[in-house]
């Protein structure tokens, strides 16, 4: 019998049927008998004291049960934060709030009532005084002196400085440069908007001593090891449930207060406790995403080749250090050579505190942000230099013969082929034909037509365990069943990824069993073992590796005891499929199903030094990220009149290492795509002067939607990894790494011939318009003649 | 996002719900489709002791031909206005502007009465109405009031209703031959409200602007009607020169908002594009071949 090989084959997801008909069960779907709900009161202010809580009205409101202040849970310990950096000055976060507020929306109390209504109109009688302090919002006034202090150990609200690369050879390689270019960028702060908000169900059960989590979260053995250090308990007392999560896109990458206090409730009312984030909760209390101003120059030889990069990377970390708020910055640090061979960079890193929300990962996290100030700037000195933006690229790609390649900032690029990946870009997108029509469609005057190019790397498979507080490994579990069937347990948490599919096609190939008798089970502390969980693109490229090597393991163990069967030695046994015969006598074989079967219930037929059984359990711990690259192509028309920017085409080529299943690989570079869009023309958080935000629900916040977006061009090229067996990159952040700066070259190339440079995110229509109307001014004033705008477009919204 | 605790009603007739609402004064709030109502209630910016829900009065749901007007019952969804096939025959700007309002569960939910009661300064259908010089026809204890809609908004979120009338009906005219209509809209990439919507609805008569009425929504804290703008074109002979022209005063007397979709300076320049587009678009319909 022939069999399929199912990695590579376009498999459909098996999470769907159940996601589709509204079969998953979610956390708010979770309803037990006696059980309690929770509601967070909140500051409604950005920065004060507090200088009195009292709670007595709302404790006698009908079905409250318990009304908690900071004064009364006692935590052992703060919120954790996993990445504390020498020198950083940690905010120490708990999960209520003492004595002071820092962000609007900072919890200051936890209702907790009979019902959902209860709680929520108790909340209301909660009689907070707080003593007004000026908000900081913006982040580089907050550095100034004036701005008001939110931590005591972070004077001007500098939480730490970093940086990378070789500063003296940095500046020696500018003084010699035949052209230098300089960019301000704004890497606006983005609010990841999960469908499912987040939630958590806690019990404690009195007789066993049990604490259950169920928390909608991507973390599940992380949150498990957190909670019962804040909550003194035993860990093997502590279950954490990750039931079906409906989009995490880092933000449930977290600790968060309200996991803490709805598990601190339970235990001490002795019943169940329910807490769900509304949207407008979701927006104030979950973390962001980005938020940088970012200075970056670029140095050329005479021969337009990139002689060096330097950058001042401003951070805004919000309010609070969460468990990777720090971290996330950093990473821009390191991606900031690119594609290209850069003999000498400099980046210098400073990290603020402002009143506003924690930032932390959002799908990306710190690479977009450092993949977007390179391929401005490098576009930008393209066009100064008067070379093609395509041209400029493959000039000064790192050539595909010099992997692996240590990069100025200190990382090393396991492999690439960069010029390939461009080169199929533009072959899809019609390069020469497209600027032809970009010459025809502008001369016509009421549109403008632009073209943007962008080829990004990423850094991926979190992560080398050396190179970040030593838990970036992942596990895995293979169990044949005396079935034959087959149960994966793995450490990942997928919460869209669909692992349940990509796993079950590697397993079916690797053990030669059908892809229907294998499940994948992930996501409950108390039946799966020890793992990280998903971020960072490493479900497949970390998890991914830990399953090939448990496989290996029952792979290996099966042979033995079908060598015992057959009467052969195990070097001897091939195992071909789900057959595992004697080599060179295809005949004498036993199948998969009947080694299962004899490892469980016959094994009298088995030797004593043969276990009973058939599973393993692997770790894989990386010696590397991965890294994998692209180049995306993005094509503008801007309407004068209106300023409106419409996108027409998305190409999209992406390099994510070894595919194992295309249509998951479609749909990750769908929603990417989606999202790097959205940052460059729809989405952007905005605070007023006092920290109250404008944007504080979808009715202001604009998501971006598919009536807006084109139908995207996909495809691949495929460069492997060398870090795991499966030579799989990741593939999860790549749309909004590479879709966000194809945009914005894209409208500036369209604006260029106005002396424009940037334009700010979210490039809204009345930004576009405001630099047409500028433009416009300068034409028509006397005496103009020749002089370029050189707007900037930073101005208006 | 849990509203205060409310009771509710559901009357069995208009003139039970009147009476309702006049018992109750400011602790009442009438229910429509709730569109707009459920979202204020649960972030508890309305705070009403009693809905009244007028949902399932079958009276206020019919669409009927009466004379040269056309009387849209109040409880009409903007989907049955998109569709209905007498809107789309006699006064195809309104279905047209029906279509574009939110997205298909907001248009299958909402509707017409309870949007015009609601005056949201960035809603749709004002626009419309004022350029159809458009009445309402209101219900309350002393019985049936006809209310122009030129005097039915009169500011953010306000009307002309008493706290114990009824929006009943909408009455707009048929348009016959020779007429035209467009309504265009800026949508507000969040949420598709307005950021300014024009409507212009023109007649044509022996090659002239006979009649013009254009109407704008979203630019400022109420609608209003473009009069300059009108009164520059009627009785002019259509053409793109003049319409451009006259557009320019558009926005002229409007004190624009400033929000997050949009300055105020925007909002004055994309009221005069708007307009422009609306009125070559009406007058186009209109049977201007030229336009």
């Amino acid at each position: 019998m022939a069999v399929m090989r199912m990695v590579g084959a376009r498999v459909k997801r098996v999470e769907d049927p159940r996601l589709i008909t509204g079969q998953s069960t979610y956390v708010d779907d979770i309803r037990m008998v006696d059980m309690l709900y929770g509601v967070v009161v909140r500051s409604p202010i950005a920065h004060g004291w507090i200088r009195g809580i009292d709670a007595a009205r709302a404790r006698a409101a009908p079905g409250v049960v318990a009304v908690y202040t900071a004064q009364d849970l006692h935590f052992d310990g703060p919120l954790p934060n996993a990445w504390t950096l020498a020198g950083v000055h940690t905010s120490r976060h708990d999960p209520l709030c003492k004595d002071k507020v820092r962000m609007v929306g900072d919890p200051v109390a936890f209702v907790v009532a009979e019902s959902r209504y209860a709680a929520r109109d108790a909340a209301d009688l909660v009689d907070v005084d707080y003593e007004d302090l000026p908000a900081v919002v913006d982040v580089e006034r907050a550095l100034q002196p004036g701005a008001a202090t939110i931590w005591d150990n972070a004077p001007n609200n500098e939480a730490f400085r970093t940086e990378v690369g070789d500063k003296a050879a940095t500046d020696a390689a500018f003084q010699r440069a035949a052209r230098t270019v300089s960019l301000r960028l704004v890497n606006q702060r983005l609010i990841p908007n999960p469908m499912e908000t987040r939630g958590v169900v806690a019990r404690w059960e009195r007789g066993p001593q049990q604490l259950t989590v169920w928390s909608s979260s991507q973390i599940p053995h992380l949150l498990r090891t957190n909670l019962a250090a804040m909550l003194d308990l035993p860990e093997h007392r502590v279950r954490v449930i990750v039931p079906e999560v409906g989009g995490g896109f880092g933000c449930k990458l977290n600790i968060y207060a309200e996991e803490a206090l709805t598990a601190r409730a339970a235990t001490l009312l002795h019943r169940p406790v329910k807490w769900i984030e509304d949207r407008r909760e979701s927006f104030a209390a979950t973390t962001h995403g980005r938020g940088q101003v970012d200075y970056v120059e670029l140095a050329l030889d005479a021969e337009s080749k990139i002689v060096g990069l330097r950058t001042r990377i401003v951070a805004d970390l919000g309010a609070y250090a969460q468990i990777n708020t720090e971290a996330i910055p950093t990473l821009s640090n390191l991606v900031l050579s690119g594609c290209y061979d850069i003999p000498a960079l400099h980046s210098e890193l400073i990290a603020v505190y402002t009143t506003l929300p924690p930032t932390d990962a959002y799908r990306g996290a710190g690479r977009p942000e450092g993949v977007h100030l390179v391929e401005r700037i490098v576009d930008v000195a393209a066009r100064e230099a008067g070379i093609d933006p395509a041209e400029f690229r493959r000039r000064n790609f790192i050539p595909k013969d010099r992997f692996p390649y240590t990069s100025q900032a200190g990382v090393d690029y396991d492999s690439g082929d960069y010029e390939a990946a461009l080169d199929r870009a533009l072959e899809m997108a019609d390069y020469p034909a497209l600027r032809a029509e970009q010459r025809r469609v502008n001369a016509g005057g009421e549109r403008l037509m632009g073209i943007g190019i962008s080829s990004y790397i990423e850094l991926s498979g979190f992560n080398p365990s050396g190179s970040g507080g030593g838990i970036g490994w992942e596990s895995s579990t293979v169990r044949f069943e005396p079935s034959g069937k087959v149960t994966v347990l793995t450490g990942v948490s997928p919460h869209g990824q669909g692992q349940e599919t990509t796993f079950a096609q590697i397993v079916s190939d690797e053990l030669g069993v059908p892809f229907e008798d294998i499940v994948v089970v992930h996501g409950d502390t108390a039946t799966v073992q020890y793992g990280m969980g998903t971020y960072g693109s490493r479900g497949t490229a970390v998890g991914g590796a830990a399953l090939m090597r448990a496989t290996d393991r029952v792979r290996a163990k099966a042979k033995r005891i079908a060598a015992h069967l057959l009467e052969a030695s195990p070097e001897d046994v091939v195992y071909d499929g789900g057959r595992l015969h004697v080599g060179g006598l295809p005949d004498r074989a036993v199948t998969i199903q009947e080694v299962a079967k004899t490892a469980y219930l016959q094994v009298d037929r088995l030797p004593q030094e043969i276990e009973p059984g058939l599973e393993a359990t692997a770790a894989f711990d990386p010696t590397n990220f991965t890294w994998p690259f692209g180049t995306h192509i993005a094509v503008v028309e801007i309407e004068r009149e209106t300023g409106d920017v419409e996108l027409k085409r998305m190409v999209a080529v992406d390099d994510c290492g070894r595919i194992i299943s295309p249509l998951l690989v479609a749909g990750q570079v769908h929603g990417g795509l989606t999202q790097g869009i959205g940052q460059a023309l729809f989405e952007g958080a905005q605070f007023d002067e006092n920290g109250q935000p404008l944007t504080g629900t979808l009715m202001d916040y604009a998501l971006p939607l598919a009536s807006g977006l084109p139908r995207f061009e996909l495809d691949h090229t495929e460069t492997p990894t060398p870090v795991n067996p499966l030579g799989a990159k990741g593939v999860g952040e790549a749309g909004t790494i590479g879709a966000t700066p194809a945009v914005c070259n894209a409208v500036v190339d369209a604006l260029a011939h106005l002396g424009v440079r940037d334009v700010e995110m979210p490039i809204t229509a009345e930004r576009v318009w405001r630099i047409l109307q500028e433009a416009e001014r300068v034409a028509v004033s006397p005496g103009a003649s020749g002089a370029r705008p050189g707007v900037e477009g930073g101005t208006g919204r | 996002m849990i509203a205060t605790a409310f009771e509710y009603e559901t009357p069995s007739s208009v003139d039970e719900a009147v009476a309702r609402l006049s018992e109750l004064g400011d602790r009442g709030r009438v229910l429509a489709g709730g569109h707009s109502l459920i979202p204020l209630m649960k972030l508890r910016l309305a705070q009403p002791e009693v809905l009244v829900d007028i949902g399932r009065l079958g009276e206020l749901r019919a669409v009927r031909e009466d004379g040269d007007r056309l009387a849209i019952g109040a409880l009409v969804t903007h989907a049955q206005l998109a569709a209905d096939a007498t809107v789309d025959r006699h006064c195809r700007v309104l279905a047209e502007t029906a279509a574009v309002i939110g997205d298909p569960q907001v248009r299958n939910r909402g509707t017409i009465g309870g949007a015009l009661a609601h005056a949201d300064p960035a809603a749709d259908y004002p626009a419309t109405v004022l350029a159809l010089e458009a009445e309402v026809v209101a219900q309350g204890p002393g019985g049936r009031r006809t209310i122009p809609v030129a005097e039915f908004f009169s500011g953010l979120f306000s009307t002309a209703l008493a706290p114990d009338e009824l929006l009943v009906e909408l009455r707009v005219p048929r348009l016959g031959p020779g007429s035209g209509g467009a309504y265009l809209k800026r949508p507000n990439k969040a949420s598709h409200y307005a950021v300014v919507g024009v409507a212009a609805v023109a007649r044509l008569a022996g090659g002239r602007i006979e009649r013009l009425r254009v109407g704008v929504t979203g630019a400022g804290a109420q609608p209003v009607r473009a009069t300059a703008v009108e009164q520059a074109l009627e009785g002019e002979s259509p053409s793109a020169a003049a319409i451009a022209r006259a557009a320019e005063s558009a926005a002229a007397g409007i004190d624009c908002l400033s929000d997050v979709h949009g300055s105020a300076e925007y909002r004055a320049a994309m009221t005069r594009v708007y307009a422009r587009r609306a009125i070559q678009a009406a007058i186009g319909r209109a049977g201007s071949p030229s336009l």
